[in-house]
């Protein structure tokens, strides 16, 4: 077991450089420096402990850098942290996303209080992948939207008081839901045992419940983690949003923010009702591949980019909540690798989107055309972003859509076979995407826009990188995550361990 | 032999990467010796791995590469399988893939996007490659996907020109309908096997229910119609010909087209287990290479005759691959990436020679203005109208006599399709290099002028292998015909009745006299004229509306869809139910409060101190 410090040191490291870039706001880029820096050494943090994890800590538990420190026995508050090969991917992408975010979405606005506000949301979001307790996870979940809230409000575009509003009120009054949830989960452990209250992950998993309190349990975290995600039907936040937050705040809420929503689904729901699971799997793979079918079909006809990429992430995001909801092992282990790639090749977009829009001042498909012309290195990026994200064998994507189809085609065969057109869909969304945008003639203002500065090149490789390099060779990241879904699938679907 | 199998595949790859990352340092001579020099040497170690693979007793060498997906009991290696069908396959390949590079040096000079052109072929050699090597299905969908997105970036090279781009969108999104099919195919097979490597899937065929078996091979075929363009999705062919030329010839006539075929003759012992599966792959491949002679007989784009050819002739692939008759399939495959090859190779040189002239209404008369196109076009017209002893005549009459002892009806379309193919061609033959001159108005009254030797050497080469090819598979000729050579590698074929010397000699008089009537007839025809609104209706020049019947019955119903879920389901229905369920909700709870944003700001502030407080909280316990 190696020692909790260095998760803790995850959530120090950016509230220092937020500190610092709050009292450093004098001096102009100071603020930017410190950022970049905290930002930096929290991806170092990261890199340690991907490679310090360890999988075999003792027995069959698979959660490394574990401590519990109770805070406040009477509330059941308490400082918990562990990490899992589940987490560790979601851990390293928030490194990612912060880094890359405030690299290739500079915004110099107050730009103390924006990277203030980002690096506190880092925390906070690395804060609820490691919480390895349910209220201290729910503290940590619900706090990320203040943050949140005031990037786009700050920073956003026309609509951004509506747009913030709406992600608000939308995801607020979902996570309600689950603080009820929690909280009734909480009590009648303590009710059963007679003890203290504890939220811990590791004791509520042993809880009692009749069939029908565990189903009820399992919707009302459903609820809220599906407004994150978002999944089908409770996603018409995200267009709006995502079109109207600055690019860094795209970045947060797209790569990352929507990952909290499919992780919990997993690690929570899906890990702490394994009752309910048999029952409410039908209905969570339908919305599922309902999700693939629409965002596809609305990803075709998004009048911007940003919309495009909310809707296609609705799709992808469709094809992680399948892979969670299968029960089988490979569909899982692929979820969750699609939660990391989905991340990375987010980025990608919402970057290059961000970089179209300072050149043109727009993102309307309408504004753009035959960008390939002018800038074929930015048209180069996109399409390995693209191709990844359609799922071309050889780039990261392949693989995790693989696993998932099928992985949930040996437990689902239909579901499977439905979503293996989302494949098709895919295709046809995104090359009709690339087509209005990089090709045909570039005329007028589309004619004479700069190709990628090489300051922006260096910020596209490690996205390529990271593509290329799990594409061809996932097995590190593979070896990690497997144990872990291993053992909630033993818990969860016995049957599915061998699928 | 690893080694040698292994520098096979990597060769065209290690082109890719010194482009990619010194082209800039590169002249254009350097860029296109590199590229051609990779696949060049790439087809030397096919050779070696040939002659090494015929002198040894076990003829299955499989080569792994490294582990590369591996989670609970699915295994995914890259590995190869070295047997004589892939080595085969690389052979001509590599052989075909160096002649056209070579090629394309003399056609792409001077183009602005040269060095891009080189770096997508040499990566699709290598896709190519992957495809045909992989030792399991999930390897073979690496090069499977890889051939196709070259594809689509070699179609919409001239990405300015909206038909390019479309054209490249289409026959990407046609090649993932047919990838659904191959999904899953593999998807059952593992679910059902629990591997997926050709040797494992067929030690455990013999498991599968008959049902299942059905499933996989309809699956397959689904997958082989997508990339071979086969009825119902081979429209996207016609449209791949905005490609440049050498590409339209090496993918999109000798090999990547051909893809689909390999994977039925690969996945032949699976086939071997549903009668009803093989008899659905026979009809589709005999509909389409009728339907597809039919709708050649009246283009008035070259390449887009040469194109429906190309769709027609696989016809006869898969028409032979479902009578069994994998031997006949790979010998046409085969035979016909040399002559098609040639073919698009010198419909290229013709269009060069009239400054990117498509149209056979403006051609006619090149014979004397080309001295090696000429002669070697009319090679392979003759080869692919089946006229002895070129290539052409022994590869189709080989399916032929197959598809004669198997099904009586499917063999006289095959033979009135051979009529229009002779017929067709001839057509275009006319057209281009006999008639009167009608392209002075293209050439602003210059004379045609001959392509460079790094073009016509291709075209020479390419002419001998049509004359000779069809020695390959003679069995009189020498004991290691191509089929005997092949046979260890396909699933169990019902033994036909061979047929009498009499009714061979008769199936073989069949055939000749079929060529010969297309040939006159089309001679008689457009000798003396070159548009006849009456002999090339509307109705096949249109490709039998079938793009206009899939635009009214999916493309445009879908769009209506989306559109109306766009404006209406997306806007009030689903977002309009949820947030009123929300403020429903708090309304009730909390009497008629309106939600402003000033509270939301408020609630935020409250929330950021509250954090502010827990975190010092936080700080103050653990420290």
């Amino acid at each position: 077991m190696h020692s909790s410090l260095w998760l803790t040191a995850l959530l120090v490291v950016p509230l220092l450089g937020a500190s610092g870039a709050a009292l450093g706001r004098s001096k102009q880029g100071l603020a930017y420096a410190i950022a970049v820096t905290s930002a930096s050494v929290e991806m170092a943090i990261g890199v340690v402990i991907f490679f310090l994890y360890n999988s075999h800590v003792a027995g069959a538990q698979t959660f490394d850098f574990a401590t519990r420190h109770v805070l406040s026995a009477p509330f059941g508050l308490a400082y918990d942290v562990a990490l899992d090969g589940i987490s560790l991917f979601m851990v390293e992408l928030t490194a990612i996303v912060v880094l890359l975010a405030l690299l290739g979405g500079r915004d110099k606005r107050r730009e103390p209080a924006f990277v203030s506000w980002l690096l506190v949301l880092t925390s906070l979001t690395m804060g609820s992948f490691i919480a390895h307790d349910l209220l201290e996870f729910f503290i940590f979940f619900e706090l990320t939207l203040v943050p949140c809230y005031f990037i786009i409000a700050g920073w956003g575009g026309k609509e951004k008081n509506k747009a913030a509003l709406k992600f608000f009120i939308y995801t607020f009054s979902a996570s309600a839901f689950l603080l009820i949830g929690i909280l009734y989960l909480g009590f009648s452990h303590q009710h059963q045992t007679g003890g203290v209250l504890t939220f811990a992950y590791g004791v509520l998993a042993s809880t009692s419940m009749t069939h029908s309190t565990a189903i009820w349990l399992f919707v009302a975290f459903a609820i809220a983690f599906a407004a994150k995600a978002p999944i089908w039907p409770l996603h018409t936040w995200s267009p709006l949003t995502y079109a109207e937050a600055p690019t860094a705040g795209s970045i947060e809420l797209s790569a990352l923010l929507a990952k909290l929503g499919s992780y919990g689904l997993l690690r929570f729901a899906v890990g702490l009702f394994p009752l309910a699971f048999a029952d409410v799997r039908p209905v969570l793979l339908t919305l599922a591949v309902i999700g693939i079918l629409y965002g596809s079909m609305l990803a075709c006809v998004a009048k911007d980019l940003k919309r495009f990429v909310a809707y296609s992430s609705l799709a992808q995001m469709g094809f992680i909540t399948l892979g969670v909801m299968s029960g089988s092992k490979i569909a899982t282990v692929g979820a969750v690798l699609l939660m990391f790639n989905h991340g990375v090749i987010t980025i990608g977009f919402f970057l290059i989107i961000g970089f179209i829009e300072n050149r043109r001042g727009s993102y309307q498909v309408a504004d753009l055309q035959g960008l390939q012309g002018p800038a074929p290195v930015l048209a180069g990026v996109f399409t390995v972003v693209m191709l990844a994200s359609i799922g071309l064998p050889g780039l990261s994507g392949f693989v995790s859509e693989y696993l998932i189809l099928i992985g949930t085609f040996a437990v689902h065969a239909w579901w499977a076979v439905v979503g293996a057109f989302g494949v098709v869909a895919a295709a046809v969304y995104l090359l009709w995407a690339y087509q209005r945008v990089f090709q045909g003639r570039a005329v007028g203002a589309n004619a004479s826009i700069p190709d990628a500065s090489t300051k922006e090149r260096w910020v596209l490789v490690p996205i390529v990188v990271l593509i290329v390099a799990l594409g061809v060779f996932p097995r590190p990241v593979l070896d990690r995550i497997t144990p872990s879904v291993q053992q909630l699938i033993q818990h969860v679907a016995p049957s599915g361990v061998t699928k | 032999m690893a080694h040698i199998s292994t520098l096979i595949l990597l060769l065209p790859l290690l082109g890719f990467a010194v482009v990619l990352l010194n082209g800039k340092n590169m002249n254009e001579s350097q860029i296109g010796l590199v590229a051609t020099g990779v696949v060049g040497l790439s087809f030397v170690a096919s050779v070696i791995d040939f002659v090494l693979l015929l002198h040894r007793s076990d003829r299955e060498v499989t080569v792994q590469l490294f582990n590369w997906i591996d989670v609970g009991t699915l295994h995914v290696p890259a590995a190869l399988l070295v047997d004589p069908l892939s080595i085969t396959m690389c052979l001509f390949v590599t052989g075909v893939s160096t002649l056209i590079h070579l090629y394309s040096i003399g056609y792409m000079h001077a183009e602005k996007d040269y060095k891009k052109f080189f770096l997508y072929f040499n990566l699709f050699v290598f896709s190519m490659l992957a495809l045909v090597l992989a030792n399991n299905l999930v390897f073979t969908f690496v090069g499977w996907e890889g051939v196709g997105v070259c594809s689509y970036w070699l179609v919409s090279f001239y990405f300015d020109r909206d038909s390019a781009s479309s054209a490249g969108k289409k026959a990407f999104i046609y090649n993932r309908v047919g990838d659904v099919g191959l999904l899953v195919a593999m998807f059952l097979l593992f679910s059902r096997t629990g591997t997926l490597t050709y040797l494992g899937v067929f030690e455990k065929a013999g498991t599968l229910t008959p049902t299942v078996a059905t499933l996989v091979v309809l699956a397959l075929l689904l997958a082989a119609t997508g990339k071979s363009a086969q009825i119902p999705l081979f429209n996207w062919l016609p449209d791949a010909m905005e490609g440049p030329t050498p590409v339209s010839a090496l993918i999109h006539a000798a090999t990547m087209v051909t893809a689909g075929v390999y994977l039925l003759v690969r996945m032949s012992p699976v086939l071997a287990l549903s009668s009803s599966g093989r008899m659905t792959i026979a009809v589709i491949g005999g509909v389409t290479a009728f339907v597809a002679a039919t709708i050649a007989t009246s283009q008035k784009d070259i390449k887009k005759v040469l194109a429906f050819s190309t769709v027609s002739q696989i016809g006869y692939m898969v028409l032979a691959v479902g009578v069994g008759a994998y031997g006949a399939a790979i010998f046409l495959m085969v035979g016909h990436a040399f002559y098609k090859a040639l073919l698009f190779l010198g419909s290229g040189s013709v269009i060069h020679s009239l400054n990117g002239e498509q149209d056979l209404r403006k051609m006619g008369a090149l014979a004397k203005f080309l001295p090696l196109t000429y002669p070697t076009f009319l090679v392979g017209w003759l080869a692919i109208s089946g006229i002895p002893p070129f290539a052409g005549f022994w590869a189709k009459g080989d399916v032929l006599t197959n598809v004669f002892a198997h099904n009586k009806v499917l063999w006289v379309l095959a033979v009135v399709t051979a009529i229009l193919t002779a017929y067709y061609m001839s057509r275009l033959f006319v057209l281009t290099f006999r008639g009167t001159e009608r392209f002075r108005e293209e050439t602003h009254g210059h004379e045609p002028h001959e392509s460079p030797w790094v073009m016509t050497t291709p075209l020479v080469i390419l002419a001998v292998l049509s004359v000779f090819g069809g020695a390959l598979a003679l069995p009189w000729v020498h004991h290691d015909s191509l089929a005997n050579f092949l046979s260890s590698t396909f699933g169990y074929v019902a033994p036909i009745a061979s047929q009498s010397t009499l009714s061979q000699w008769g199936l073989a008089a069949v055939d000749i006299a079929a060529a010969l009537i297309g040939l006159a007839a089309a001679f008689s025809i457009w000798r003396s004229r070159y548009e006849d609104e009456k002999l090339t209706p509307k109705f096949l020049e249109q490709v039998w509306y079938w793009d206009n019947f899939y635009d009214a019955t999916i493309g445009r119903p879908l769009e209506d869809l989306a559109v109306f879920s766009d404006a209406v389901i997306e806007d009030e229905v689903i977002d309009g139910g949820v947030m009123g369920l929300a403020v429903g909700i708090r309304r009730s709870s909390q009497g008629v409060r309106k939600i402003q944003s000033g509270f939301v700001r408020h609630y935020a502030l409250a929330m950021a101190l509250g954090l502010a407080v827990i975190v010092v909280y936080l700080v103050a316990r653990v420290g």
